[in-house]
């Protein structure tokens, strides 16, 4: 430890940190502009010059390491002085437009210049004029403003691992830009709109429609990955106009996903279903809540109480909150119904009543970089955790040790030591050999169940998967280490693919011999707090898939559009259209909810109170920060008076914190929590390893902004380069074996349905695979996302018989 | 496509850095492109960013920073003359007013048959040898004079 002064205030600091941290330790301000505490130092703005004693300059406090018995001063004559000539420098170029900019009110420029500047500049010449760039559909740039802090460029290089700016041409002449034409791609881009401390970069949908001191600020929970960001919503007039990150260290840091933070727009979509609404001999008509809830309850009551409970089918969304998950399947059992279930994207479901508690990532988010060694599987973790990816990337960073098991070679930016990419059912297999390769590793040599030590027999070990059986166990390029520490994690991938039991248990026991730390990273908000409430099918219930596969009479629909939520869209629409009657508590009007029956209108969670909980368990109250738009009401008051009209009992809730309290049964949250997180089987299941699969199998992703109903209609995120139409996109060598090239037309089939696509060359894509983007409008009439898929080239004059067919139904 | 001779010389380059830190041996690779084909195109740079699996944008940040980079065609020979403060007072003015004159065109400007290009250069460091400019940034000439720089020029002709 350090002894230094600091305005004549003494304080003890570590080695090795800079004047500018012990200042803000002990609450000295000093200005700043291009030092942020999570980027690398550039030290370029000289706003944070202070007064050292002994030094005949001044120093910049943010790049200079504090030295035993150091006198600084930040208010000195010396300091004001400089102070004032580099806020005077730094306006000299900037246009001082701050009635027409955007970051006025919220500007650290106005702010600093206030705070240190003098009230007139010298300067009378001209000023120089920067062209303005279109980076994309999300940041807004008026770079004359640009102070050259390079903290944008800093961002994107060292957190979002791409460096998509920087800086051209020097002195007078530097000005920030990305390359030639491009956009600014990264899925965190938004970031660089809070980092900019000036109003060079802002955000291109909330540009121009509020001043930063008409906004009242409420805090809230992000609503779409399952990392639980904190966010700050920010309202007019009743309308949530932005989403800012709300610092929270082990979470989100300072930093939030381009998914969460511009999402909002989709909340005030024209789509907006504000009224309850009956379908009345083939057309919707406007009703009140009192005769939809009516209808709806005598609907139900009559088929349930003619065929039984099971005909009854619940899907709740997993981006619905706690609240709404318990209440519908409170509502589901008061029905005799066990055929509820949140897990609408997955196929295999092998592992029911085999856990011995909720799955969860199995560590907490901060501690991913600290892992050694990471092996990531099924995951392409860009598109499914953006804000996660990052972490990752910062173990990478840090010396950590890289290893994907996936059909997709998607680049996560970040360096990946080793890498097996293979059809998804091969995965099983490939998995096998890291086990098989492990257990010959000398200092790991486990005993394993005779079970699957007999399995492993049959696998032969291939250089690629012994290669990260010796990282996973600590050997390293450089050095060897003895005890690392291993995490190892499931994506979006394997969660939905047909033999994810299997790769679940193979990577079970590979855990078993790391000692590794991990488990799945689960998709959405609440994909851990509806398990973890059992918002699944009782013992003689059905699960997501068998409620689609065997047709139900009647289902009830929480936040869904079940064409495009659920894990086989061809068959989630058959099913609803096969339907007698389907109740739809749904935010949106919306094409994939043409066959129901009864629109009930809830609100999206910006407009009710609730709890989600994420990945690593954390349980996250937070309340509306808007009223209901129009009739819609919190889906926790629909469920309850729906409930109530039913005649059901125990539904007298009147608060949201009612229903947590009933939920958590009076205990501590986390107390609850702690005792059912658990990724443990409680027996092992039947796993092959062998399993040949000539045929193509599909790669049906969920892009990054298709993922819920909100995401979905938010315009500025399907302006970005990731909206793009579904395609069949395969690697060269598939392409060659089938004889395609790009841009041919194909017809894609799986089970029944069909869909024609161009075709689109995709190295990234495993060989016998082809990648068909889900939950889009193009590809609902096909089947499982990881399923089974044939591919035909179609001739021209095929592809005009079709459109004309199609355009003969449509008519 | 960079030209084989171009590789071999900016792989010859790459052995002067550690294997993982390819990005090093940046300007060299575009001095390199640049001295076989005249200039930097955005192409060039790329094609130099792509080689050395760097982003595009930091080879483009190198090349821009350093006025030797020249990132439009500069006709077969690149007069730089210095014009700061030694050469100034040692009569650099009315070198580039001579030569702006011989071969009518002024700075950043290239003579019809595409041969020259002037070019205004910052101090070279050796202010001893006064005025002084240099050809296609490696044949400098010092204590320059009006004869002189017709010599000079005469001689590339
Ligand atoms: S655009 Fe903003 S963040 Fe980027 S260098 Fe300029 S002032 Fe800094
Ligand atoms: S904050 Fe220290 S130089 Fe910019
Ligand atoms: S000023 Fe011309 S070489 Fe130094």
């Amino acid at each position: 430890m350090l002894n230094i002064e600091i305005d004549g205030k003494s304080i003890e600091v570590e080695h090795g940190s800079t004047i500018i941290d012990a200042a803000d330790k002990v609450g000295i301000a000093i200005p700043r502009f291009c030092y942020h505490p999570k980027l690398s130092v550039a030290a370029n703005c000289r706003m944070c010059l202070v007064q050292v004693e002994k030094f005949n300059k001044p120093l910049p406090a943010c790049a200079t390491p504090v030295a035993d018995g150091m006198k600084i001063f930040t208010r000195s004559k010396s300091a004001i002085e400089a102070q004032q000539s580099v806020m005077e420098f730094l306006l000299i170029n900037h246009p001082l437009d701050c009635p027409i900019c955007d970051q006025g009110g919220e500007c650290d420029l106005q702010d600093v210049a206030v705070a240190y500047g003098v009230s007139g500049s010298r300067y009378t010449e001209e000023k120089r004029v920067v062209f303005n760039k279109n980076i994309g559909p999300l940041v807004s740039t008026d770079m004359t403003r640009c102070i050259q802090c390079t903290r944008c460029v800093r961002f994107l290089k060292e957190v979002g691992g791409m460096q998509e700016l920087g800086m051209i041409g020097r002195g007078e002449h530097a000005e920030i830009t990305a390359y030639v034409d491009k956009s600014v791609n990264s899925e965190l881009s938004g970031n660089i709109i809070d980092l900019c401390p000036v109003g060079a970069l802002t955000s291109k949908p909330f540009r121009y429609s509020a001043r930063s001191w008409e906004l009242t600020r409420r805090p809230s929970i992000a609503a779409h990955d399952s990392l639980g960001s904190h966010i700050e919503v920010h309202v007019k007039d009743n309308k949530v106009m932005r989403v800012l990150p709300r610092e929270k260290e082990s979470i989100n840091e300072c930093w939030l996903s381009d998914r969460d933070r511009f999402s909002y727009e989709g909340l005030n979509s024209p789509d907006r279903l504000k009224v309850p609404m009956i379908k009345h001999n083939g057309a919707w008509v406007e009703t009140d809540w009192k005769t939809a809830l009516e209808f709806a309850a005598g609907q139900l009551k009559d088929i349930t109480n003619e065929h039984g409970g099971e005909a009854l089918g619940v899907l709740v969304s997993p981006n619905s909150t706690m609240e709404e998950g318990f209440l519908a399947k409170k509502l589901a059992n008061g029905l005799a119904c066990g055929n509820v279930d949140y897990r609408l994207r997955q196929t295999d479901f092998r592992l029911d009543g085999k856990r011995l508690g909720t799955p969860w990532m199995g560590c907490n988010i901060h501690e991913i970089e600290e892992l050694d060694r990471i092996i990531v599987i099924g995951s392409n973790l860009r598109n499914e955790h953006p804000l996660l990816a990052q972490r990752f990337r910062r173990a990478v960073a840090n010396g950590a040790e890289l290893s994907v098991v996936s059909p997709l070679d998607n680049d996560p930016l970040m360096d990946i030591a080793h890498k097996v990419i293979v059809r998804p059912n091969d995965m099983v297999n490939v998995l096998g050999q890291i086990l098989k390769a492990m257990s010959g590793l000398q200092r790991l040599s486990l005993c394993l169940p005779p079970s699957l030590t007999a399995l492993l027999d049959d696998i032969k070990v291939r250089p690629n998967t012994q290669a990260i059986a010796e990282s996973l166990a600590g050997h390293g390029k450089d050095y060897d280490l003895i005890a690392p520490k291993v995490g190892i994690f499931l994506g979006n991938m394997a969660l939905s693919d047909p033999r994810f039991t299997e790769m679940y248990s193979m990577a079970e026991a590979i855990g078993g011999i790391t000692g590794a730390k991990g488990g799945i990273l689960p998709a959405a908000a609440n994909s851990t707090g509806m398990h973890m409430m059992g918002v699944m099918p009782s013992s003689t219930g059905m699960h997501a898939r068998a409620m689609l596969e065997i047709p139900r009479k009647a289902y009830l629909l929480l936040n869904i559009e079940p064409e495009l939520d659920c894990q086989h869209a061809a068959l989630a629409k058959a099913a609803m259209e096969k339907a007698e009657c389907v109740v739809a508590l749904t935010t949106y009007k919306s094409q994939a909810l043409d066959n129901a029956d009864i629109l009930l209108p809830i609100t999206p969670f910006t407009e009710t109170s609730g709890t989600f909980m994420s990945m690593e368990g954390r349980v996250q109250s937070f309340a509306a920060a808007v009223r209901p738009l129009g009739e819609s009401r919190p889906a926790w008051k629909v469920l309850r008076v729906l409930a109530n009209t039913l005649g059901l009992a125990g539904f007298d809730f009147e608060s949201s914190e009612q229903v947590k309290d009933a939920i958590f049964a009076g205990e501590k949250p986390s107390a609850v929590v702690w005792r059912s997180l658990n990724n443990n089987l409680r027996e092992l299941v039947e796993i092959q390893v062998n399993i040949k699969h000539d045929g193509l199998q599909r790669i049906g992703e969920v892009p990054q902004y298709e993922s819920d109903p909100i995401v979905r209609r938010s315009p500025p995120l399907q302006k970005t380069k990731y909206n793009i139409k579904p395609m069949a996109r395969m690697c060269s060598r598939q392409l060659a074996a089938l004889d395609l090239v790009e841009g041919d037309h194909v017809l894609v089939k799986q089970d029944k349905g069909s869909a024609v696509l161009t075709v689109r060359l995709d190295d990234h894509v495993a060989m016998g695979c082809v990648r068909v983007a889900a939950a889009h409008e193009a590809t609902i009439g096909l089947g499982e996302l990881m399923g089974d898929i044939t591919v035909e080239k179609l001739s021209p004059q095929q592809l005009l018989d079709i459109n004309k067919n199609i355009t003969e139904a449509r008519a | 496509m960079l030209s084989p001779e171009a590789t071999t010389k900016i792989d010859y380059e790459l052995t002067k850095y550690p294997a993982d830190q390819r990005q090093a041996a940046v300007m060299s690779a575009l001095r390199i492109v640049q001295t076989e084909r005249g200039w930097l195109s955005k192409e060039s740079i790329t094609e130099v960013a792509q080689y050395l699996g760097m982003p595009e944008i930091a080879a483009m940040e190198v090349a821009t920073f350093y006025n030797m980079y020249d990132l439009s065609p500069v006709g077969k020979y690149k007069v730089t003359i210095c014009t700061n403060i030694s050469c100034m007072l040692r009569g650099s003015d009315e070198i580039v007013s001579h030569l702006q004159n011989k071969l009518g065109v002024g700075f950043n400007e290239v003579t019809s048959d595409g041969k020259f290009c002037l070019k205004e250069g910052e101090c070279m460091g050796c202010c001893g040898g006064a005025p002084l400019m240099h050809v296609n940034n490696t044949e400098m000439h010092e204590f320059l004079t009006t004869d002189k720089v017709d010599a000079i020029i005469e001689g590339l002709k």
